[in-house]
């Protein structure tokens, strides 16, 4: 099997285009057994993604997948989009950037995969960025939230998703100003483009000296006492969190040990209150996360409808898994994913696809639209505060959009329940 | 007994025919078995060299995950400085290759002196601790780009046979070539006076001394000799994945280099060919076959990327303690007339494998 | 002065179960002349049936008893039906296989238990004692310092104080001799076994609690900083396990304190290099042959 060989010369690249397009004509044409489009036939369509099963780094992120596969079953014991079913084929990385190369390969090449949905991590993804967008694979709603994926130019098939840490650290930062005004405030991130960016994002809102102390941890190392150490005696009031879910539950716990009780603020990787019961115990949890402040962009909300019909989902098709902000974000992604290919129109091309999601008519089910056109492709560009107050884990009605370089509050726009959760063409 | 001028001569004829017959097959293959293929071709020039270092001088090292990464390293930090001079196609290529051989022949250099003052257990541990260092490594040293990596410019297909052969296939050819580039030499080590020196050290220390030979100098030669076909290796996967970061050359990578020289066969650059061939397609075959299957999607989850490692640490005893001699020889007549070229003496086999 | 002497505390607290693991690297070596890499995944494997026996039993000490039993269990298994198969000319099979065996036993525990972290509550107090305003030891640290010590104490009574621990000794280092004399040397390898898996499982529960939660790879970092520090002091030594695995610990925790988290890794490697460099045997060896 040849490809034609990718070139980055416009001239060629229509030619190239021109040549597919008339090549994809007469085989449509000629009605063979061949697929005009890859990973599209005329009862399924084929999608993939790359996500850390089994490794170090699989505790935190293992679910988000099962419950992207159970929305998609849902939509499919519905119907399917335009009378298709959606097959998403899930392949283990282990975190390894080398396996992710192996496996996007393989979806793309053996599995001819139409699109890749919601590929996780920051090393991860960045190593196939090229391959994908040289072969012009759609590679939609990156699980990542590095300010990487929103490049057009140089990667006009790769969309992010996630609120981006810039997003995050800026509207944690203001929150902080509007709220604890005065109180020294603190960082501790991750040693790797999470922490950075995230403080960067802090510093948006505060300014660069507006952060007093920047402690970082290693994955590799569970130990985290000298960093609070570090902070205790620094005197910070607010501690802020680029952390996973493992190192929250280390450093609150780490720090109630010490006698150490700032006012914590983490990043949504970090935040999720039912996963950081899981590692502290319902006791202490209950203590040590009482004022617990986090953000979030997506219907979490215990009590809401959103909730209500993705736990409903969760148990028919995902066997009642533990349901926890994971699920919440994987069943997302697949309301996204399906809105787009609803849009994409009853006979979607890699090229249609694209098109949906540039034209902004996919707009998610967050807190705000997603805002896809043809320059921006970053994703949630707004955030919500959320809050834990006796064990319950809830927007507290704060909002704050990031613009370039200004954060301004603003109010919430959460898209409501509309009939049976699965978008429909318009 | 064959003369010294014949098994080279037979050396270099075996490495020409495999190095056209892997070229032919590339116009066979598929654009996914084609990049299957140069990922073997890059993981051979490591486990070539690993088998001579742990078979003939029986120095295990842990970390020769390192070197490979150390030549992807070298590469991406010449390539990319050439790439912004505007040198395009081969000649880039050929300057990158010639910066992984330099950072992963230092690197090597520096682990031989270790190796040759280190016995066993320690030499394993040291070598141990750099694989776990280098990730902290990347982080330390700017340039070298942290846990995301460094990118690789992107080698497209050289104009002259552009549209006749594919990305992957021209990239197939890249990693052949250069793997048949830094084998040969060891193959010829291994047959001529070099492979005796090295046997003579691992056999006995001490005797070897007495005739004349420096165990030091013979235990350092073969870590750098290893090295640098390692990071040619390297340079290979960095122009086949345009990207080189620590993660992918972490500890279980080691060990799966470790897992293909001693199940295909310690001393045997064949030997070396079959593990490079099993540790690339053999989790792919489980892969596959795992979800042909067709299990509840959590079973599904815990069983893919585990059962491959369960199968690979069950294959890693049963080779060493059913057969010690590895594939190479369990195989019996087909493998043994393909790898007899690179063995002087048909007694030798036995005295590697006891080890 | 209040900084060191806080990350001083917490080194010595972290060491001490860095120590305790690398004491079972020298029981082994001591008594079979190898370094088993899959010490960890054995140790782990026999904390998770610890943790079932406190999940059923709601009671620590007995998943501590059960967690050595197990260790032991786990030992006598995997050298008399594993070990034994392997053969011993030289060390390399020995140590090949065990890399084997760290490759099953984490798949396995991983297809058996999933990925996710299993919290273990610690049986006393982590809350740090403070003296004079810095936060210094835990009870719970205090305990780990009390186990420490009793195992170093027990294992040089039993060395070098009784006839069994003789015989452990002259078995592994003159095997052909010992068993002239009559000392049965496969029961004594046996015996090494297990009692250096009872102590690395040991070592493994007890630095669960101050973790995220067991899992199939809560061992790996441990075994890398215990075998750094069984190399430092000499695979033959139990001084010098504890005192390497205090000198471990404090460094990490000085390095991160002072440097950054992201250069623990590479002043452990820095550490290691340096001794090998001086004393290719580690600080405490013996030298043990004659070279021309």
């Amino acid at each position: 099997m040849r490809t034609p060989t990718i070139t980055r010369a416009p001239a060629r690249t229509f030619v190239a285009a021109a040549g597919a397009g008339a090549l994809l004509l007469s085989l449509a044409a000629c009605g063979g057994a061949d697929e005009a489009v890859p990973g599209v036939s005329e009862d399924t369509i084929t999608i993939g993604t790359h996500q850390p099963l089994t490794g170090p780094a699989a505790a935190g992120y293992s679910s988000i997948s099962a419950a992207t596969s159970a929305y998609f079953d849902y939509v499919n014991a519905n119907g399917g989009v335009h009378g298709r079913q959606i097959e998403y084929i899930v392949k283990d990385d282990a975190y390894n950037p080398a396996n992710t190369q192996t496996v996007v390969r393989e979806l793309v090449q053996q599995d001819d995969v139409f699109a890749v949905v919601n590929g996780l991590g920051t090393p991860t993804h960045s190593s196939v960025l090229d391959f994908l967008n040289q072969n012009e694979v759609p590679d939609l709603f990156v699980s990542s939230g590095s300010t990487a994926w929103n490049d057009p130019e140089e990667y006009p098939y790769t969309f992010g998703y996630n609120a981006d840490y810039h997003v995050e650290g800026s509207a944690l930062g203001q929150y902080a100003a509007d709220e604890h005004a005065g109180k020294s405030v603190c960082v501790l991130g991750q040693d790797d483009d999470y922490g950075e960016t995230f403080l960067e994002g802090v510093q948006i809102a505060l300014g660069e000296d507006g952060v007093t102390t920047y402690e970082t941890y290693e994955t590799s190392n569970q130990d985290v006492t000298a960093q609070i150490g570090a902070m205790q005696s620094a005197g910070c009031e607010v501690v802020m969190l680029a952390t996973v879910n493992g190192f929250t539950a280390l450093a609150v716990g780490t720090a109630a040990q010490m006698g150490f009780m700032p006012t914590w603020m983490a990043a949504s990787a970090g935040g999720d209150y039912p996963t950081l019961v899981e590692f502290l115990g319902e006791d202490v949890a209950a203590q040590v996360l009482q004022g617990f402040t986090s953000v979030n962009y997506l219907p979490f909300s215990p009590d809401g409808e959103w909730v209500e019909l993705f736990t409903e989902i969760n148990d028919e098709y995902n066997g009642s898994a533990a349901f926890d902000g994971n699920t919440v974000f994987g069943m997302g992604v697949g309301y996204a994913f399906v809105e787009a290919l609803e849009a994409a129109g009853e006979d979607p091309t890699r090229e249609s696809l694209v098109e949906a999601l540039e034209s902004g008519e996919v707009v998610g089910n967050g807190i705000v639209p997603l805002a896809y056109s043809a320059e921006n492709h970053s994703g949630y560009d707004a955030v919500g505060i959320t809050l834990v107050d006796g064990g319950v884990q809830d927007f507290v009605g704060s909002t704050y959009r990031l613009e370039g370089e200004s954060v301004t509050a603003i109010e919430p726009e959460q898209l409501p329940l509309d009939g049976n959760g699965i978008p429909t063409a318009e | 007994m064959t003369t010294p001028a014949q098994r080279r001569r037979a050396v270099l004829v075996r490495s020409a025919v495999c190095t056209l017959l892997a070229v032919g097959a590339t116009f066979v293959l598929d654009s996914y078995a084609n990049y299957q293929l140069a990922t073997i071709a890059a993981i051979f020039c490591a486990t070539a060299g690993l088998t001579l270092l742990v078979g003939l001088t029986g120095q295990l090292s842990l970390g020769h995950a390192v070197l490979m990464a150390a030549g992807g390293y070298g590469y991406a930090l010449t390539a990319a400085p050439l790439a912004d001079a505007g040198v395009e196609g081969v000649l880039r290529i050929l300057g990158g290759l010639l910066g992984a051989l330099l950072l992963a022949g230092a690197v090597g250099g520096l682990l031989g002196l270790a190796g040759a003052r280190l016995r066993g257990p320690y030499l394993a541990g040291l070598t141990l601790a750099l694989v776990i260092a280098l990730p902290a490594i990347s982080t330390q040293v700017p340039a070298l780009g942290g846990a995301q990596g460094v990118g690789v410019p992107f080698e497209g297909v050289p104009d002259a046979l552009g549209g006749v052969v594919s990305i992957e296939q021209w990239h197939a050819w890249v990693a052949v070539l250069v793997a048949a580039l830094a084998v040969t030499p060891l193959a010829l080590v291994r047959s001529g006076r070099s492979g005796l020196r090295m046997r003579a050290v691992h056999d006995d220390e001490t005797a070897a001394r007495l005739a004349g030979i420096s165990p030091a100098r013979v235990k350092t030669g073969a870590f750098v000799a290893g090295a640098l076909a390692a990071g040619l290796g390297g340079g290979v996967l960095a122009v086949v994945t345009q990207n080189v970061s620590p993660g992918a050359y972490d500890l279980a990578f080691s060990l799966l280099l470790l897992v293909a020289v001693v199940v295909g066969g310690l001393g045997s650059i064949g030997g070396a060919a079959v593990g490079a061939v099993l540790v690339v397609l053999l989790p792919w075959l489980i892969d596959t076959a795992v979800a042909a299957v067709g299990l509840p999607s959590e079973l599904e989850q815990r069983l893919s990327g585990n059962v491959a490692v369960l199968v690979f640490g069950a294959l890693l005893i049963a080779v060493t303690v059913v057969w010690p001699g590895g594939l190479s020889h369990a195989l019996g007549d087909r493998i043994r007339s393909l790898t007899t070229r690179f063995r002087p003496s048909r007694t030798v086999p036995q005295q590697l494998t006891e080890r | 002065m209040d900084r060191i002497a806080f990350l001083l505390a917490t080194g010595l607290a972290r060491g001490l179960v860095i120590a305790l693991f690398a004491l079972s690297l020298v029981i082994i070596w001591r008594a079979a002349r190898i370094v088993n890499f899959a010490q960890a995944a054995m140790a782990v494997v026999a904390v998770f049936v610890a943790f079932a026996v406190t999940a059923l039993t709601d009671s620590f000490w007995l998943g501590l008893v059960a967690a050595l039993v197990a260790g032991a269990v786990v030992g006598y298994a995997v050298e008399r039906w594993l070990i034994r198969l392997v053969p011993a000319r030289t060390p390399l099979p020995g140590m090949i296989v065990a890399i084997g065996l760290v490759m099953v036993l984490q798949a396995g525990i991983g297809i058996a238990f999933g990925p996710q972290h299993r919290p273990m509550a610690a049986p006393f107090s982590e809350q740090p004692f403070t003296v004079g305003g810095v936060p210094v030891l835990s009870p719970y640290d205090l305990f780990v310092l009390l186990v420490a010590l009793g195992v170093v104490g027990g294992l040089a009574l039993l060395f070098n104080g009784t006839t069994l621990g003789l015989q452990m000794r002259a078995s592994a280092m003159a095997p052909e001799v010992s068993r002239l004399l009559g000392v049965r040397v496969p029961r004594m390898v046996t015996l090494g076994w297990m009692l250096s898996a009872a102590v690395a499982s040991l070592a493994v529960l007890l630095l669960v609690p101050t973790e995220l939660g067991l899992n199939a790879h809560s061992g790996d970092v441990l075994f890398v900083h215990a075998f750094t520090v069984a190399v430092l002091g000499g695979l033959d030594s139990p001084v010098g396990a504890l005192v390497g695995g205090i000198v471990v610990g404090v460094l990490i925790s000085l390095v991160t304190g002072f440097l950054g988290a992201g250069l623990a890794p590479i002043a452990v490697l820095a550490l290691l290099t340096l001794v090998l460099l001086v004393r290719p045997g580690g600080i405490f060896a013996v030298k043990e042959a004659r070279t021309a």
